[in-house]
């Protein structure tokens, strides 16, 4: 499994002045699922409309299957999309929309209708077919627009922040269903989001964009533990960024100092929350201790800087204003590129 | 995938081998061949002698063996220049040999067979014609143009070329024919001389010295129609929208009257009221003792006819401005402690003074448009309208003399356009939708209101007795002489019909014109509103370079007046290469062009309320635009359809300022059939006519509705508003 579904070469798109997709270029695995993350206004849904061919690049090639894609309208290439509004024909009933696809690609009425009601048994909306979609909750819209985008067996399916208008509640719900639906049908997907927790949840890789370009690709895994910039670091999941020098294999900020690789001179570290430990008596001090409920939450000031850190509650709790020493393992820091 | 790849092509193929029937198969001329025998193909006359024929033939053939050997002949550049090598062709060709012989001399030393000239283009070369346009839109779209969409690309680039035909090219036509003299020599002084002539500028009537030029006469005219109907506008939405007044829906209803009243019909009704033998002037005659007079025809006449006919349009833009008011802001002034006359000053006027200069211009442009009042009652007092029209038509046909005239018609309307524009943006003004915080507005003064009241009841008493007698008028035998003995004569003489052993005859006299009628209204509305809303979707849906000026010639074709766009169609199209007049083809390509800006508002009202991404949904479902534009958008924007077809249908029966120059003895409007028989003073058929038309319309309209608008019974008057706002921007 590891032929390339979509291929982005140098891809541009400009409107007007401003770039919102400058110059990415990525490779996508036939199977897996790919998230585009990023802050709002980044360019992610651009990327996403740009794989679909509702947008066409200014310059740079996308590639779908091998096949250079970069002039042809939507019509023409074989990918399913759900929006993020869902997008259902309001005219026709639920039937009528999944059948849509395969009538459009030239199957007869009878035919598409079987595919159609397959495909909405399998994703459990077998019984609903006759309803309009104004008879629906969102939640039933959601797959009925899931149904609809992959009946046709596309190339890529695509994913415009789907759980958006999706209940709170019910977002952990539906994002496992769509990864397990992805998985099911062995789809390849991008997926577009503005939220890292769940770009952590769903996907095999995360695009993290920024400013139209890539500022990072890699696991979740990858992401969290080493992210390339400060950017990252700060973007996915709670990240202490601390400025210092490096001399001697030892990075040295304030007080702090740990070993460390790389080139001297002056770096900025990154250190998740939850790997800093607090030990009883010290020279940094809690300045705040908040109860959530799994963990609690501390910022602790050092003699150079204020760090925050997550322990779980199943440890010693400290009060605010005790005295603490605050305990670092070299393997858990991460030296960021220069920006 | 692969599928959908191969009709791509297919689609292509199937152009360029329509591209060769239009130069190898098809007649390339109306008539008149070189050759023997009936008119033959671009090939046929090339070799037969009409030597400039050939290169068309031999692009075509190129471009069609390149398709052959390349698959992906789309993409490559050479296509291209073939294809707008062809178009170059085809212009160069039609513009430079006309029906008498070359327009340059140089052209006939070149080849000495243009000498003879050629006539107008016949089907083949307008298929090749429509051919080489939707090969250049298949070929920009492979190149990424329209996002890579081929039907949207070939909708832009069709209706680009159909515009730059039949918008942009009579209208510079005409431009040129002013400056060309009666004996065919170009010049300047000439148009310098015909629009400086004194009997344009004169001031006279001014200094109260006999008669002002034409064009003073009309910019008085205008500036009058416009100021009376604003006022009465302003005190009918005063009435309705701020007030209890009882009669509100029957003011609404009065209100569409106009735009389902054949041209004309008023004038008459008014000449039979107040005419020398006018009904009133008898009765003013014997009661009063006041002397007849012809009082009426010229300013009195045509000013009466369109206030009339204006006023509901002013009053639903200042209906919409009033409803669009915020009430909380009169309301504020009033918790204030500002008394109801001071509220009214200083928060309500200031409020309304935007759509009254709206209004303003709007009646303003309407009356300089107008034709058929001022021919019926103008009398001695000439505007521009029917001036240009007897230039054409009457005994000293001068074309250039028309043209001038037309141009400072139509610079006189692009001013008021240019001044709208300017003053109050490109904001709507009518709020289509009517929403009204009724309860919460505050009431106009008690003393306006009665002002308003004073002034809406004579008006509606004289709306009455005109439309009594529009409707009575040809069923009693002689109205203008107040014989009122019930007949069917006048409608007999029209339309009588006998079904005997040859099946139906039909014997009146009006017949022929209204089936004409009916057959270009039923053609035209259809495609009317299919340009409409292609335009709208287009410019409301699509990205591509030149939108701002495909949006500017559509809107043209709206501004300019309907006579300079007969005079324009008669000068463009009655001489080759596309020489249409005296057919149905001009008359439907008339109303098509003039009436298409409403439906391309309505499409564009309708299609702002549209989520687009349905659209591209079906796209990513493998739906082209055509079939999206079927599937997912027409059915959601069906009152915009509707709005269109009935205004256009409507429109395409009553329009007579272009027609006027179009109608041929073949193909008559009823429009014009009218005009002949009130030419005639025979004013109860013309009547009698006008009153079965406007049976037919609104029989068609109720049709229309049953055939668009099922799923939307009930919601005709707010339908018919719309299409009356749509008219009114
Ligand atoms: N059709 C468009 N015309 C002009 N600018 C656009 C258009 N679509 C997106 N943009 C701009 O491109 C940038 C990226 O937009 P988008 O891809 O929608 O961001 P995201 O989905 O990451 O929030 C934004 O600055 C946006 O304003
Ligand atoms: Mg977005």
């Amino acid at each position: 499994m590891s032929e390339t579904a979509i291929e982005f070469k140098n891809v541009i798109k400009r409107y007007g002045d401003t770039a919102a997709v400058d110059g990415m270029s990525l490779s996508i695995q036939t199977g897996e699922l790919v998230t585009f993350l990023g802050p709002s206004g980044c360019g992610k849904t651009t990327s996403l409309r740009l794989i679909a061919g509702l947008e066409l690049p200014t310059e740079g090639q996308v590639l779908i299957s091998g096949r250079d894609v970069s002039n042809d309208p939507a019509s023409e290439r074989n990918i399913g999309m759900v929006f993020q509004s869902y997008a259902l024909f309001p005219h026709m009933n639920v039937l009528d929309n999944v059948a849509y696809g395969p009538v459009i690609r030239g199957d007869n009425k009878a035919k598409a209708k079987d595919k159609a009601m397959e495909i909405l048994d399998q994703i459990g909306l077998g019984g609903l077919q006759d309803r309009l979609p104004s008879e629906l909750s969102g939640g039933q819209q959601q797959r009925v627009a899931v149904a609809r985008a992959i009946v046709q067996q596309p190339d890529v399916l695509l994913f415009d922040e789907p759980l958006s208008n999706v209940d709170a509640k019910l977002r952990r719900k539906v994002r496992a269903e769509i990864r397990d639906l992805q998985r099911r049908f062995g789809l390849t997907a991008v997926y577009v989001t503005h939220d890292q927790e769940e770009a952590l949840a769903v996907s095999d890789r995360i695009v993290v964009m920024r400013d139209g370009q890539i500022a990072q690709i890699g696991t979740p895994e990858d992401l969290y533990d080493r992210p390339a910039s400060s950017f990252v670091a700060d973007f996915i999941g709670d990240a202490n960024l601390i400025a210092g020098t490096v001399s001697g294999g030892t990075f040295r900020a304030g007080d702090i100092a740990l070993p460390i690789g790389g080139a001297e001179g002056s770096a900025t570290i990154s250190i998740r929350p939850e790997r800093i430990r607090l030990l009883p008596d010290g020279p940094a001090r809690v300045v705040s201790a908040t109860y959530l409920g799994s963990r609690t939450e501390y910022v602790i000031a050092t003699a150079s800087s204020e760090l925050l850190v997550s322990r779980p509650i199943s440890e010693p709790a400290f009060v605010a204003g005790a005295s603490v020493s605050v305990e670092i393992d070299a393997d858990d820091l991460t030296r960021l590129a220069p920006a | 995938m692969l599928a959908s790849k191969q009709t791509n092509t297919r689609a292509g193929v199937i152009w360029l081998g329509i591209l060769l029937a239009g130069v190898v198969a098809l007649p390339w001329y109306r008539q008149n061949s070189l050759l023997e025998g009936p008119v033959s193909s671009a090939l046929a006359e090339g070799l037969g002698g009409r030597v400039w024929l050939l290169p068309g033939v031999i692009i075509a053939l190129v471009l069609a063996t390149l398709a052959l050997v390349r698959p992906n002949w789309r993409r490559e550049p050479v296509s291209l220049v073939l294809v707008i090598s062809g178009m170059a062709f085809l212009l160069v060709q039609g513009f430079s040999i006309g029906l008498r012989g070359p327009a340059f001399d140089a052209v006939g030393l070149l080849i000495p067979a243009a000498m003879d000239g050629q006539p107008g283009l016949g089907w083949g070369g307008f298929v090749t014609g429509i051919a080489l346009l939707i090969l250049l839109s298949e070929l920009l779209a492979a190149r990424g143009f329209c996002r890579g969409e081929r039907f949207a690309s070939g909708a832009v680039v069709v209706i680009t070329a159909l515009l730059a035909l039949f918008v942009f090219f009579p209208i510079v036509t005409l431009g040129s024919s002013a400056f060309i003299s009666p004996d065919g020599t170009l010049g300047l002084s000439q148009f310098a001389d015909r629009v400086s002539a004194p009997e344009l500028w004169r001031l006279n009537c001014l200094r109260g010295d006999g008669r002002c030029g034409v064009v003073i006469n009309t910019v008085i005219l205008g500036t009058l129609a416009a100021t009376l109907s604003t006022l009465l506008g302003l005190a009918l939405a005063m009435l309705v929208a701020r007030t209890d007044f009882r009669f509100k829906r029957a003011l609404r209803a009065i209100s569409i009257l106009p735009i389902i009243t054949p041209p004309f019909v008023v004038g008459v009704a008014i000449i039979v009221l107040f005419g020398r033998t006018g009904i009133l002037t008898q009765l003013g005659a014997d009661v009063f003792d006041v002397r007849a007079s012809r009082w009426v025809y010229g300013l009195p006449g045509i000013l009466m006819a369109q206030v009339l006919a204006f006023a509901p349009i002013t009053f639903l833009v200042l209906l919409g401005t009033l409803e669009a008011i915020n009430p909380t802001l009169e309301e504020a002034s009033k918790t204030l402690g500002a008394r109801p006359m001071a509220t009214f000053r200083t928060v309500t006027w200031p409020l309304l003074k935007p759509g009254l200069a709206a209004a303003f211009l709007l009646a303003f442009i309407e009356s300089l448009a107008d034709f058929g009042n001022p021919l019926v009652l103008g009398g001695g007092y000439e505007v521009l309208s029917t001036k240009i029209f007897f230039a054409v038509v009457g005994a000293r046909y001068d074309l250039g003399n028309a043209a001038t005239l037309a141009i400072i018609l139509l610079s006189l309307t692009l001013i008021a356009f240019w001044l709208q524009v300017r003053w109050l943006g490109n904001k709507s003004y009518v709020t289509v939708t009517g929403k009204s915080d009724a309860g919460l507005a505050a009431p106009v003064p008690p003393m306006i209101k009665f002002a308003a009241i004073a002034v809406i009841v004579p008006w509606v008493a004289f709306t009455l007795g005109v439309y009594v007698i529009v409707v009575g008028g040809g069923f009693v035998h002689d109205i203008g002489r107040l014989d009122l003995t019930p007949t069917f004569a006048h409608l007999r003489t029209a339309f009588s019909f006998e079904i005997g052993a040859e099946g139906l005859r039909l014997y009146g006299s009006a017949w022929d014109s209204m089936i004409t009628t009916l057959q270009v209204s039923a053609i035209a509305a259809p495609l009317t509103t299919a340009i409409g809303i292609l335009t709208a979707w287009l410019v409301s849906r699509q990205d591509f370079a030149g939108k701002k000026a495909f949006e500017f010639g559509t809107m043209l074709s709206f501004a300019i007046p309907g006579t300079v766009v007969g005079v324009s169609y008669v000068a463009a199209f009655n001489v080759p290469p596309v020489d249409i007049t005296g057919t149905m083809v001009i008359l439907i390509i008339c109303f098509m062009f003039r009436n298409m800006p409403v439906g391309m508002r309505a499409g564009m009202a309708a299609l702002s309320q549209i989520d687009r991404s349905m659209e591209e949904a079906s796209q990513t479902m493998g739906a082209g635009g055509f079939a999206t534009l079927r599937n997912v958008v027409l059915p959601l924007i069906r009152p915009a359809i509707f709005t269109a077809l009935v205004y256009s249908f409507v429109t395409a029966m009553t329009a007579v300022s272009a027609v006027i120059f179009l109608v041929s003895a073949r193909h008559n409007m009823a429009t014009a059939y009218i005009m002949g028989r009130v030419e005639n003073g025979e004013y109860a058929l013309a009547i009698a006519y006008s009153a079965v038309l406007m049976v037919v319309m609104i029989t068609c309209v109720a049709l229309i509705q049953f055939l668009v608008g099922r799923s939307q019974l009930g919601r005709r008057k707010q339908l018919q508003g719309s299409a009356i706002a749509a008219a009114a921007e």
